[in-house]
């Protein structure tokens, strides 16, 4: 599939991207300006990859001469792309991590709905994982340090004072601890 | 359309996205409220995160517009919310290419960034270097170099990754941070080690010597990061390959002891690194296929991949060294990962006995519909594989892949398929048949124009040599009928073939040609005109030259010549002599199989090699009257690879002269050369006549001297000759880090390797699709013939490559490949003369103790004849 070895580079991720379960963006960066330089071209690129991904959960794909790993959750799908040569478990743990830090801002609902509303959060979970396709950090706990974010939903408060009336405090301080 | 996009949200039932129905302006009318004091917090938020995800999803925001969301958006710098304040950042970033004027919040970045609260500052580096240009980076250095340094490892990050990410802009001013790089790199922080290490290889990588120390150091003090473990092995195996570092080296070392890292990334890594090192034996292979072997078994389907597909890639060089992992690939047959399962068995099918191909070929076919395009490739070029390993194994493969043929799939996959049917009928004269009718099927049904052109080219050539060609005209022809214009000339031009060589097919394909004369299209109308002139003279010599074997002129050069002629018109008719020969003839169908990432880049009709020296040397004045270039060689090295000058020859060859080229490359940084020339001592009557000094060479800038030589007139059969070089300059000392040469220099001199000509120079490679038919067209006026004894040759293989590599003309009719178990066998070679003259050389060779050769030579000049058979002896 290839012959010359990489060059050496921190320049590991080439896109990421997180689409619904009718293959629509949600969210992606392209982080290689000569890959997929259009709008039209990227949409293609994530059609295709969707249209051979999202029946099987299958982890890692070899597609239109990358290397794609992705992983769903209800109905969300997240890709993270590389070269075909790149080394895939530093794939895997840019795609467990961003994984790992959605499933903590969203509060393990890893799904469409929810992911919407806290849609500056992934913003910046994916801003602080990757750097221009550089690996800025693969530690979940780090980053949700460094993101620092706190979840906004609504029935949050109407929980809050739910746990209020029921007496159930304790369960309240629970929820800010995870916070 | 938004009913419909509303009741589906409905039928999903998981809640419209709040994102859906943005409208650009609205959003930016909203965007006024960040305007208001007190600022709401919340409300900008959602704002800004609807700027960016209307950004995100492709919408265009004009210069005016987005500039003016960019102003109002600086104003919430003055809130203190945290989240607010990261989006902000965002913005910026995300802004920095179509807003104007975004250097206006450098000052507020630079605050943050410099500020106390250390959540912001890592994130504000990033947005201002985002934003920075090389003038103004002068002006936050200070502060870039402050942060390098930093204990938060964050801000250390950030600083480092922006750093690398400004090199390629302002490479002078991120050079000078080397120092804190440095420290950084000895950092306590995993991701801080990482990035400082990819920092300095990427502002050090130019610089061997400098690479080599950080090597040494990080290897030998250790690191935490197995990012950055992988970075060292990846920096390791490049500079192994370039400095052709042995296996005994301690970088070999380091990378093998990676394979006992407790991260399996770095492991991986590390097995990989190995596996694509060039020149590994089997031994040095054996620990990283171990390793891999022990992932294959890994619940991780990333880490079983990772392990099958490198695993894969040594199995094409070294099956043996996989047949260990066979058991453990067995297992990976039936993974839910078809890519696994597929490169599981093409593995196999490497590595595996004869007797299991059947079997691994059922397993294949059950799932093969299953499988991406890239993937079915990949099952193509192992059948491929297999079948040049296990011959007789052709009809298994033949049926599987005419079944594939038959299915789905794209241009990439068909191409691959045709390209291993054709070269399993060159490998096996007993499956021609077969494989011919499969591709007859396939073209009756072809949608690729270029699929279809090179069957029927194909078709024309191996068809009326087989036993009933009758058979395959009704197949040519019904394309004429039913295609595309391409695919109809190219039709025509394959039933002239079995006019040509079939007489009793002779008089249906001429009524045939006269049916294509009427074709709408005026290349097909003419290639069939001239055709069917051509065949009723019925003569053997013009079939030979207008039928099979075909112009093997440059096509560059043709149209050079031609524009060249219509531009100065002359008495004289066109000279196809003067047209310089195509260099590089397409190897009979030699199909090498695309690679599977292929490049997305339409096919251009690269100019040769020839083409382009042809250019340059048409530039030089002094080279102008020689004529057009006939031949150039491959480069020859004249100095060991490590000494202070590098210098290599290139011999043009003209039709009266030649050129040598000595590409020179200095590789001392305290020198300058100036005036180099190569100073050339010819053992025979060549004669040099001018020398073309190169003016001035840099240290590492590569420079060419000529040296022009003119070749003995009177005494045509000294083609050899030796030179003794010399190569002579002028020495100017200069500063090894500024480059300012002292004033004066003096001169010296540099003995180079003698370079040979010999009598490959002289003659130029030209395929023969049809050697029969060209040798009966030379003709035996000028034949010689002469036997020869070669004592020191021990196998016909041996000697078939001596002599083609001796004589530098082209084998034909794929004469170069000697069957097994065989004591003799005919070598057809062709090629051109220096002047023009065709030459052909057919050479028995029977072995005996040794090898005896009886070599036949026609051409259309004496001389030629002479000389050629006067260099064997």
């Amino acid at each position: 599939m290839d012959s010359k070895s990489l060059e050496p580079s921190l320049y590991t991720v080439k896109a990421v991207f997180i689409l619904d379960n009718d293959g629509n963006r949600l969210l992606s960066k392209y982080y290689d300006p000569e890959l997929y330089p259009s709008m039209k071209d990227q949409r293609n690129f994530e059609k295709n990859i969707f249209n051979k991904t999202h029946k099987a959960d299958n982890e890692i794909a070899f597609l239109e001469g990358m290397t794609i790993v992705y992983k769903s959750s209800i109905d969300l799908f997240l890709y993270v792309v590389g070269s075909c040569q790149e080394n895939e478990l530093m794939l895997m743990s840019v795609l467990n991590c961003l994984f790992d830090c959605l499933n903590q801002i969203l509060r393990k609902n890893v799904e469409r709905r929810c992911f919407l509303e806290n849609m500056e959060g992934a913003f910046l979970i994916v801003d602080e994982i990757i750097d221009g396709g550089v690996i800025l950090e693969s530690d979940a706990q780090q980053v949700l340090q460094k993101v620092n974010y706190r979840l906004v939903s609504e029935p949050a408060y109407g929980f809050v004072l739910f746990d209020h009336i029921t007496g159930n405090l304790q369960a309240q301080t629970d929820k800010n601890q995870l916070l | 359309m938004i009913k419909k996009f509303d009741k589906k949200d409905e039928e999903s039932g998981s809640g419209s996205n709040p994102f859906q129905h943005l409208e650009k302006s609205a959003v930016l009318q909203e965007a006024r409220i960040f305007n208001e004091t007190p600022i709401n917090p919340r409300r900008c938020l959602h704002i800004l995160t609807k700027i960016i995800y209307l950004l995100n999803q492709g919408e265009h925001f004009g210069t005016t517009e987005a500039t003016e969301a960019f102003f109002a958006m600086t104003r919430l710098f003055q809130s203190n919310d945290q989240t607010l304040r990261r989006m902000c950042y965002l913005t910026i970033k995300e802004m920095a290419n179509i807003s104007e004027d975004v250097i206006i919040v450098t000052s507020s970045l630079t605050k943050d960034m410099t500020g106390k609260d250390d959540v912001y500052r890592g994130p504000a580096i990033r947005a201002l270097c985002r934003i920075t240009d090389t003038t103004m980076l002068q002006a936050i250095e200070r502060y870039m170099k402050q942060a390098i340094v930093d204990k938060v490892p964050s801000v250390s990050s950030s600083a480092l990754v922006s750093s690398l990410h400004m090199v390629k802009m302002s490479y002078d001013v991120v050079k000078r941070w080397v120092n804190e790089a440095q420290e950084a790199a000895s950092s306590d922080n995993i991701m801080v080690q990482y990035h400082a290490l990819g920092l300095l290889y990427h502002l050090r990588k130019n610089d061997r010597l400098a690479v080599t120390k950080m090597l040494n150091k990080f290897t030998k003090s250790g690191l935490k990061s197995p990012f950055a473990y992988c970075m060292l092995i990846r920096i390791a195996s490049k500079l192994l390959d370039e400095t052709e570092g042995g296996h005994d080296s301690p970088l070999f070392d380091f990378i093998e002891s990676c394979l006992r890292n407790k991260n399996e990334m770095v492991v991986y890594e590390a097995a990989s690194a190995i596996v694509h090192m060039p020149n590994c034996t089997a031994r040095e292979l054996a620990p990283a296929v171990s390793v891999l072997q022990l992932f294959c078994s890994s619940p991780k389907a990333a880490l079983r991949y990772a392990a099958v597909r490198t695993l894969n890639k040594v199995a094409m060089k070294h099956p043996s060294a996989v047949t260990a992992c066979n058991l453990d690939l067995e297992n990976l047959i039936t993974d839910s990962n078809r890519s696994i399962a597929t490169l599981a068995i093409t593995t196999l099918l490497k590595t595996g006995s004869e007797s299991s191909v059947d079997r691994l070929m059922k397993q294949i076919s059950s799932f093969v519909s299953e499988i991406s395009d890239e993937f079915k490739v990949v099952v193509v070029q192992a059948i491929s594989a297999l079948c040049q390993k296990y011959p007789r194994k052709h009809s298994v493969m033949m049926n599987f892949l005419s079944n594939m043929l038959r299915d789905d799939g794209g241009f990439e996959y068909k191409r691959a398929i045709v390209d291993c049917i054709i070269s399993i009928i060159e490998e096996n004269p007993e499956s021609k048949e077969t494989g011919l009718a499969h591709l007859c099927e396939f073209i009756e049904d072809c949608e690729h124009t270029v699929l279809a052109t090179k069957i029927l080219h194909l078709l024309g050539k191996e068809g009326p040599r087989t036993p009933q060609p009758s058979k395959y005209i009704r197949f040519i022809f019904n394309r004429v009928v039913l295609e595309s214009e391409a695919v109809r000339a190219a039709a025509v031009s394959a039933l002239a073939k079995f006019g040509a060589q079939n007489d009793d097919l002779l008089p249906s394909v001429l009524v045939l040609m006269q049916r294509c004369m009427m074709d709408s299209d005026d290349e097909v109308r003419d290639r069939a005109t001239f055709y069917m002139n051509v065949l009723q003279q019925k003569q053997k010599a013009l079939n030979a030259a207008y039928i099979f074997n075909g112009l093997s002129v440059s096509i560059p050069g043709l149209e050079k010549s031609l524009h060249q002629y219509t531009l100065d018109p002359s008495e004289k008719p066109f000279d196809m002599k003067t047209v310089p020969l195509a260099t590089t003839p397409i190897t009979e169908q030699k199909t090498e199989i695309a690679p599977v990432a292929t490049s997305k880049l339409p096919e251009k009709l690269a100019p040769s090699r020839q083409d382009i020296y042809q250019e340059q040397l048409a530039a030089i004045p002094e080279f102008q009257g020689l004529g057009p270039l006939f031949k150039s060689a491959e480069p020859v090295q004249l100095t060991e690879a490590e000494t202070e000058y590098v210098v290599r020859c290139i011999k043009h060859t003209f039709s009266r002269h030649m050129v040598f080229q000595f590409d020179c490359t200095n590789t001392l940084n305290d020198q300058l050369l100036q005036k180099v020339l190569v100073q050339m001592e010819p053992s025979e009557s060549y004669e040099v006549l001018h020398y073309l000094p190169a003016a001035s060479l840099p240290y590492s800038q590569p420079g060419s001297c000529y040296t022009l030589v003119r070749l003995p007139d009177d005494d045509p059969t000294a083609v050899s000759c030796t030179f003794s070089c010399t190569m002579k300059y002028l020495v100017r000392d200069c500063d090894p880090n500024t480059g300012e040469p002292d004033d004066d220099g003096y001169d010296d001199e540099y003995v180079l390797e003698d370079l040979e000509v010999t009598v490959a120079d002289h003659i130029q490679k030209v395929l023969k699709p049809n050697f029969g038919a060209a040798w009966e067209e030379v003709g035996d006026e000028f034949e010689k013939e002469e036997t020869f004894a070669l004592a020191s040759v021990r196998t016909l293989d041996e000697a078939v490559k001596n002599i083609v590599s001796f004589l530098g003309m082209q084998p034909c009719e794929r004469s170069d490949k000697v069957p097994e178990n065989k004591n003799s066998h005919i070598l057809f070679l062709a090629g051109v003369f220096r002047g023009g003259h065709d030459t052909l050389v057919r050479a028995r060779l029977a072995l005996a103790d040794g090898v005896t050769m009886q070599v036949t030579v026609r051409s259309d000049e004496e001389t030629v004849v002479d000389v050629i058979l006067a260099s064997v002896g």
